[in-house]
């Protein structure tokens, strides 16, 4: 019978907590950036453009049917030939803003869609500008339609950016890795991170949730 | 022979036949996760209170944690309780249980957008659990089904990846192999990336289209 082992991995916590602290800034930034990438694209592909359109949904296509695995190898070992040299880091961050951002843009143009002709109509009518339209009109309802999947599509990407130890990036997954190198308690290592993970998983929902209730109480009709 | 030696046409056919261990491990997974995802499925939506639990904790786990950390799990779990590592065994029970957790519920949300109606109406006609699930809710609510468990698919084969990780020699291990002997990542990542693709896109194109039949032939 196997002894469970957790005293090793309880004196190395502090390890694993500056290791979920890691994953928890690299998340948050890969969002921003990766909504940021999201939105542009979004615009671009409402925007009729035809070679343009095509670009983005080549670049949505490519990314949705390849693993975040294999894309960010690409990244960390394809792109140095191209003169682009990355850090561990530097390549996770951007692996995960392709990533999201792929993701991102058909939430966000299901958002944009999802707003009446009549609408942009009416700015339009008013003498608003392009941007007003875009930025008050279109944007601030359509991330409120598109909010709840945009968070889940947060955790998901939480949960995927464990991949970034693949190429040693710092994360709580890579946290792992070093603990269990040095401890060889590895089954434990992993259940604890496991759990924190689904810890943070579930307080991101939770805090996603209160968030809802409090920025989108304005009323969706009268 | 030289250390690095160049990628060639050899390299190109050593990575596009290592898909078939991909599409191995993914139609096992596929195949188990059918099994399990009918079982948590049902499990989910049956009228007792504990199994009810069971499933949805059993789903919020592996929806909750990262896959590459499941893998990890079975992987060091089968060593510890006696079993030889062994990659192919941790993958396709890690790959199983995950697809069962992730199509028990795409699969509870299809029986549950079932009118409850049928049921109400099977139930009367004296059909008990095993023949009303069998000849009255499940063909309709596999109808539904069928478009997001395509669109599952392609998830699991992209998922399957990750094996590569614990030493799985499928489409990814294989490129690493490769691009350690030839050093050219971009050509290397580029072809595991295309073959991905190839796999995957023609699937994502399929739920798609399944999905707009589907929502036109409903709307009335």
């Amino acid at each position: 019978m196997y002894n469970f082992n957790f005293e090793p991995v309880f004196a190395g916590f502090d390890q694993l907590l500056l290791g979920a602290w890691l994953t928890i800034q690299l998340s948050v930034a890969a969002m921003i950036l990766g909504l940021i990438v999201s939105i542009a694209c979004a615009a671009g592909k409402t925007s009729g453009v035809a070679p343009l359109r095509f670009l983005i949904d080549a670049y949505i296509e490519v990314i949705r049917n390849t693993p975040f695995l294999v894309q960010i190898f690409f990244i960390f070992f394809g792109l140095p030939s191209l003169g682009l040299r990355l850090t561990p880091n530097g390549a996770a961050l951007l692996a995960l803003v392709v990533n999201f951002g792929a993701y991102g843009t058909e939430i966000i143009r299901a958002g944009i869609e999802s707003i009446q002709k009549g609408q942009v109509e009416a700015g339009t009518a008013l003498g608003l500008s392009k941007l007003q339209i875009f930025r008050y009109i279109i944007m601030k309802p359509a991330l409120r339609t598109v909010y709840p999947a945009l968070t889940s599509q947060f955790i998901y990407l939480m949960l995927t950016s464990s991949v970034v130890s693949a190429i040693s990036a710092d994360d709580l997954a890579a946290a792992g890795n070093n603990l269990q190198s040095q401890t060889f308690a590895s089954f434990e290592v992993y259940i604890v991170i496991t759990i924190m993970y689904l810890v943070m998983s579930v307080g991101f929902s939770m805090i996603f949730s209160a968030i809802e209730k409090a920025a989108f109480k304005y009323p969706l009709s009268r | 022979m030289p250390l690095i030696r160049p990628f060639g046409i050899n390299e190109f056919w050593i990575i596009v036949f290592a898909a078939q261990w991909t599409i191995a491990l993914s139609a096992i997974a596929f195949a188990g996760g059918g099994i399990g995802g009918l079982l948590i499925a049902l499990l989910r939506v049956s009228d007792a209170k504990w199994p009810r639990l069971v499933a949805t904790g059993f789903i919020r786990v592996f929806q909750g944690t990262p896959l590459l950390m499941q893998l990890f799990l079975v992987f060091f779990g089968m060593n510890i309780m006696g079993f030889a590592i062994n990659p192919w065994l941790a993958a396709t029970v890690a790959f199983t249980l995950h697809a069962s957790a992730f199509l028990g519920e795409i699969w509870r949300g299809c029986i549950e957008a079932v009118p409850p109606g049928q049921r109400e109406a099977a139930t009367a006609l004296g059909l008990r659990y095993y023949n009303r699930m069998r000849y009255i809710i499940l063909p309709q609510a596999s109808k539904i089904a069928v478009a997001p468990t395509v669109g599952f698919l392609v998830q699991l084969i992209k998922g399957t990846s990750l094996a590569a990780i614990i030493g799985f020699t499928e489409l990814t291990r294989q490129g690493q192999i490769i691009n350690n002997a030839t050093f050219s990542p971009f050509l290397v990542f580029g072809t595991v990336a295309a073959v991905y693709f190839v796999l995957c896109w023609p699937l994502s194109v399929l739920a798609r289209r399944m999905e707009i039949r589907f929502s036109r032939a409903t709307t009335r």
